[in-house]
C-alpha cells in the first residue's frame, strides 16, 4: 500500500497520481516552506489532510489550524518576517475574514515570502456564495497565479514561492473547487534538505509601521513589486498562446479550469480559435495581451464569475487604439456558476454560430428523481437538539442560523433557522432583531465558529445587554469540513462564557431531550443574554473511532412492528435517515446507516423503538 | 485511445472514493491517460457523491458534459437514476446496485421510491444498456464497491484494462486483511 505521507516525502524525482490539494503539499516540501497555517474550509481541507499524513517528526515545516483565517494569516506573516517561507491556506469566504490583515501584506517587506492559497468555489458547492476573490487582488496589490489542473497547481505553487521570496512579498495561488479535487499523474522533482528555521527579524528590513506618510511610501513599493510580477510571468512563460491554423482570425482569452473546458469544446470543431491562457491573472501582462488583441479580428474573453479580465482588457485596447472586436459577458447568466464544458459550449456556440457547436438539449424531465437534500448523519446530536428545542419554541419565535452542520436544521422536518449570513454572525443579527421586538429571538452557533468569529457578537450582547437566547451546538470538532480540531480542545466554552459574566449559562447533552427542552424554555424566559450549551460529540467521528476498537459490537435499533401504530413521528418529525418508509407505511431500519445510538427512541409515542444487537 | 467517460455516483458512506481511486489507478496501469474529480457536499453520511473519470488523449477538463458518459456506475438506486438521466450517453452502459438509501422526500412520503424496474425502463427509453449487480451473496455493505468493480473488470467495460491492472490498483490503496478481503470479493464478482 502506498502511503500518502511517504509519497510526499520522497527524496528522488517520481511520478504519482495525486489530487490538486495533495500536490500542493509536495510543492511546500520542495520549496522549503517552513510555516503553514489554515482554518479549515472546503475546497481546501484536503491540503491539511495531506500535511497530517506526514508524521510530525518527519514533516519539514510547522503546521497549525489557527482559530480563524485572519489569525492564520498573521501567524504566517510573523514567521515570514522572521525569514521563513510561509503559507496560509483557506476557502473563498475565508479571505473576507483574513482581509484586514491580508490587505496590508503588499505594503510590507516580507523577507521570507508568503504564499496565500485561496480555494474559490464557483458554483457555491460548499459555500454561502460564489464570490470571485479576483476582485480583491487588485485592491490588495497581490500577484496571483492561477493553475488549471493539479499538475499546474504543483508547479504554480513553486512559482509563487519563488516570486514571493525573491520580491520579499506575498503571492496568491488561486485555486477553484475542481482544481483542488481533480486527480492526475504528476511528475515531481527532487526534495533537497529543507532550510533551517530562521529568526532574522530586524525592523531595519521594514518599514513595518504603515502610519502617516510611511503608508504612502510603502504603497509605492507595492506598486513596484507588481511591475516585477509582469516580468516574472514572462520569464516563466506563465501566459501562453495556443495557436491554430484554422483560427479564422478568432481568439479566446481565458484562465484556470475554464481553459480546459474550452479545449474540450474545441475538440469537436473545424475552426479552432487561438487561445491565450493566462497563468498569472494579476497583474496582467500587457504586452502579450496587446499583441494577441492586435493579431485577431475578434476576441472572446471567457472567464468564470465576474468580468475582471474583460474590464481590464477592454481598457487596455482603448488606451492602445486597438479596434479588435472584444466580446465578454453578455447576459446575467454569464456571471453565474462554474464554466463547465457544458456552459462553455453554450457560450461559444452562441458567440460564434459558425463553429457548428450544438448544445445538448436542455434537461428533459423524463423521469422524476427525488431530490436528496443534505442531511445530518444518523445519531447526530444536532438532530436530537432540534427535535427537543422545537418543543420549546412557539410559531412566532425567530430562529437565527449560523455556519456548520447545524445549519441543516433549516430543512424539513425541523425548519429551525430562518436567516444565515456567515461565520459567527448569528448572535449579532439576533441582537438587532431583538430590539423593541415582542417576538423572542433564538440564535444558534457551532463550537468551532464560537472561537472563529462568534465571540465578538456574544461579548457585544453582554456589553449592550441584548435580550437573546443563544444555543451553542457543541460537538467537539469542526465537523462539516472533516473533523479538524479547534480551540475547544484546550479552552472550555462553558468556562469562557461564565468568565464573561453571563448570568445564565445552562448546558446538557442533547440526547437528554426532555432536559434540553426545559433548559431552552428556562433560557427564553430570562431577560437579557442567556446561553444554552447543547452538547453531544459528533457521532460520525465518534463511531469511526469506536469501530477501530477491538471487541466493538455494532448495535442497531429495531422496530416492534406489533407496537408500531404508524404515527410516523420517527420518520417525519425526528427524521433520522436510517428509517425506511415502505409503500404500505411500515417502518424498517437501514442497517447500513443505523449506528444503534437510540437517540430516536424518545420520538416514538408507542415506545416501539428498541435495540437489536448484531455481532460485527 | 478514444475518449471514454466514466460517471460514478452514490451516497456518502458507500465507498465511492475507493472505487473511483481504484478505477483511476487501474486505468493508469493500463497505460491510458486519465484525469478524475470528485464532487461532494458536506462531510456527512448519506449525501450525494459524484466522481468522474475521463480517459484518452483528447481529454482536458475532468468534468463530463451532459449525456456523454460511456459508463455510468450507480452505487445507490436513486442516484443511479439521476446519473443515468443527466450523464448517460445513448449506447453507453449503466452498472448499478439495487441498493436504496431513501432520500428525504421518499421518507416523508412525498415521492415514490425508485425501483430496479424504473431503472430498466429508463434504460430502454434512453438507449443505455443496464447491468444490475446481484448482491445476493454479499453481506458486508461496505464492500459493495468491490462487487461493482469486479463486474466492470470481468465484463471488460473499460477498454484496455485487464484484471491485473485492477489488482495493482487495489494493492496501492489497501493493505493487510482489508486488501485480502477486497481482492477475494473482486475476483468472485469478476468471475461472474
Amino acid at each position: 500500500m502506498k502511503k500518502l505521507g511517504d509519497i510526499l516525502m520522497e527524496n528522488e524525482p517520481f511520478e504519482e497520481i495525486l489530487m490538486g490539494n495533495e500536490a500542493i503539499v509536495r510543492a511546500m516540501v520542495e520549496t522549503g516552506t517552513k510555516v503553514v497555517t489554515s482554518y479549515p474550509g472546503s475546497p481546501t481541507p484536503e491540503i491539511a489532510t495531506a500535511i497530517n499524513s506526514i508524521p510530525e517528526e518527519k514533516r519539514p515545516f510547522y503546521f497549525e489550524f489557527s482559530v480563524n483565517e485572519k489569525v492564520a494569516g498573521e501567524v504566517a506573516f510573523g514567521a515570514a518576517v522572521n525569514g521563513n517561507l510561509s503559507c496560509v491556506f483557506f476557502k473563498s469566504v475565508g479571505l473576507n475574514v483574513a482581509l484586514d490583515t491580508v490587505v496590508q501584506f503588499s505594503l510590507m517587506n516580507i523577507i521570507g515570502g508568503i504564499v496565500i492559497v485561496v480555494g474559490d468555489d464557483p458554483g457555491a458547492n460548499s459555500s454561502q456564495n460564489e464570490q470571485d476573490n479576483r476582485n480583491i487582488y487588485q485592491m490588495a496589490r497581490l500577484t496571483v497565479f492561477e493553475p488549471a489542473s493539479p499538475k499546474e497547481a504543483y508547479i504554480y505553487y513553486k512559482h509563487a514561492a519563488e516570486f514571493a521570496k525573491k520580491e520579499q512579498t506575498a503571492a496568491v495561488l488561486r485555486l477553484t473547487t475542481h482544481v483542488c479535487h481533480a486527480r492526475e499523474k504528476i511528475g515531481f522533482d527532487r526534495f533537497n534538505p529543507p532550510p533551517l528555521f530562521r529568526s532574522d527579524f530586524n525592523r531595519d528590513n521594514g518599514p513595518y509601521i504603515p502610519l502617516t506618510s510611511m503608508a504612502l511610501e510603502m504603497k509605492g513599493e507595492a506598486i513596484r513589486k507588481l511591475k516585477q510580477a509582469q516580468r516574472f510571468a514572462r520569464t516563466k512563460q506563465l501566459n501562453t498562446i495556443l495557436s491554430s491554423d484554422t483560427n479564422q482570425g478568432l481568439g479566446i482569452i481565458t484562465s484556470g479550469l475554464t481553459y480546459l473546458s474550452v479545449l474540450d469544446v474545441l475538440e469537436t470543431t473545424q475552426t479552432r480559435p487561438d487561445i491565450l491562457k493566462l497563468g498569472m491573472i494579476n497583474p496582467l501582462d500587457e504586452k502579450i495581451l496587446i499583441d494577441f488583441l492586435s493579431s485577431h479580428k475578434q476576441v472572446l474573453i471567457l472567464e468564470e464569475l465576474d468580468n475582471i479580465l474583460e474590464l481590464q482588457i477592454k481598457s487596455l485596447a482603448f488606451d492602445n487604439g486597438i479596434n479588435t472586436s472584444i466580446i465578454g459577458k453578455v447576459d446575467d447568466d454569464d456571471f453565474i456558476g462554474e464554466y463547465t464544458p457544458d456552459k462553455t459550449l453554450k457560450k461559444l456556440g452562441a458567440t460564434w454560430p459558425d463553429l457548428g457547436l450544438n448544445p445538448a438539449d436542455e434537461d428533459t424531465e423524463l423521469f422524476d428523481v427525488p431530490a436528496r437534500p443534505a442531511q445530518m448523519c444518523p445519531g447526530c446530536g444536532h438532530r436530537s437538539a432540534f427535535f427537543a428545542i422545537k418543543k420549546a419554541l412557539s410559531a412566532s419565535d425567530i430562529t437565527i442560523a449560523d455556519i456548520g452542520c447545524h445549519t441543516l436544521g433549516f430543512l424539513p422536518p425541523y425548519n429551525i433557522g430562518e436567516i444565515l449570513m456567515c461565520m459567527g454572525a448569528s448572535t449579532g443579527m439576533a441582537s438587532g432583531l431583538a430590539l423593541e421586538n415582542s417576538k423572542r429571538v433564538v440564535a444558534f452557533l457551532g463550537d468551532s465558529t464560537f472561537f472563529h468569529a462568534g465571540l465578538p457578537g456574544i461579548i457585544n450582547a453582554v456589553f449592550n445587554r441584548h435580550d437573546v437566547t443563544l444555543i451553542v451546538m457543541e460537538n467537539g470538532t469542526t465537523a462539516m469540513t472533516g473533523h479538524q480540531d479547534h480551540a475547544g480542545k484546550s479552552i472550555s466554552i462553558e468556562g469562557l462564557l461564565n468568565g464573561l459574566g453571563i448570568e445564565q449559562v445552562l448546558s446538557c447533552d442533547t440526547y437528554s431531550q426532555e432536559k434540553l427542552t426545559d433548559l431552552v424554555r428556562q433560557s427564553m424566559e430570562h431577560k437579557g443574554l442567556s446561553v444554552v450549551i447543547a452538547r453531544h460529540p459528533c457521532m460520525l467521528k465518534f463511531t469511526r473511532a469506536q469501530r477501530k476498537k477491538t471487541g466493538y459490537v455494532q448495535k442497531h435499533i429495531s422496530i416492534d412492528q406489533e407496537a408500531c401504530t404508524q404515527t410516523h413521528a420517527c420518520v417525519e418529525q425526528f427524521g433520522c435517515p436510517s428509517f425506511i418508509r415502505n409503500k404500505d407505511g411500515r417502518i424498517d431500519i437501514n442497517l447500513d446507516l443505523c449506528i444503534g445510538d437510540g437517540s430516536c427512541r424518545p420520538s416514538c409515542p408507542e415506545q416501539a423503538i428498541g435495540f437489536d444487537r448484531e455481532e460485527k | 485511445m478514444k475518449t471514454f467517460n466514466i460517471y460514478i455516483t452514490g451516497v456518502g458512506g458507500q465507498g465511492i472514493g475507493l472505487l473511483s481511486q481504484t478505477l483511476l489507478r487501474a486505468i493508469d496501469y493500463a497505460g491510458i491517460q486519465a484525469i478524475a474529480v470528485d464532487t461532494h457536499g458536506l462531510a456527512q453520511r448519506g449525501g450525494v457523491v459524484v466522481s468522474r473519470i475521463r480517459c484518452g488523449e483528447a481529454v482536458h477538463s475532468p468534468l463530463i458534459m451532459k449525456k456523454s458518459a460511456n459508463l455510468v456506475l450507480g452505487m445507490e438506486i436513486h442516484e443511479a437514476m439521476r446519473g443515468l438521466v443527466t450523464a448517460g450517453k445513448e449506447g453507453g452502459t449503466l452498472v448499478f446496485l439495487d441498493v436504496s438509501w431513501q432520500p428525504l422526500p421518499v421518507r416523508l412520503g412525498q415521492n415514490k421510491e425508485i425501483t430496479s424496474e424504473d431503472i430498466l425502463d429508463a434504460c430502454q427509453t434512453t438507449g443505455i444498456i443496464p447491468i444490475k449487480v446481484d448482491l445476493g451473496r454479499l453481506k458486508d455493505s461496505r464492500m459493495q464497491n468491490m462487487a461493482l468493480l469486479g463486474t466492470i473488470a470481468g465484463r471488460k467495460l473499460i477498454p484496455g484494462t485487464e484484471p491485473h491492472h485492477f489488482f495493482h490498483a487495489l494493492e496501492d490503496l489497501l493493505a493487510g486483511r482489508v486488501l485480502t478481503e477486497n481482492k477475494r470479493l473482486f475476483t468472485e464478482y469478476m468471475s461472474g
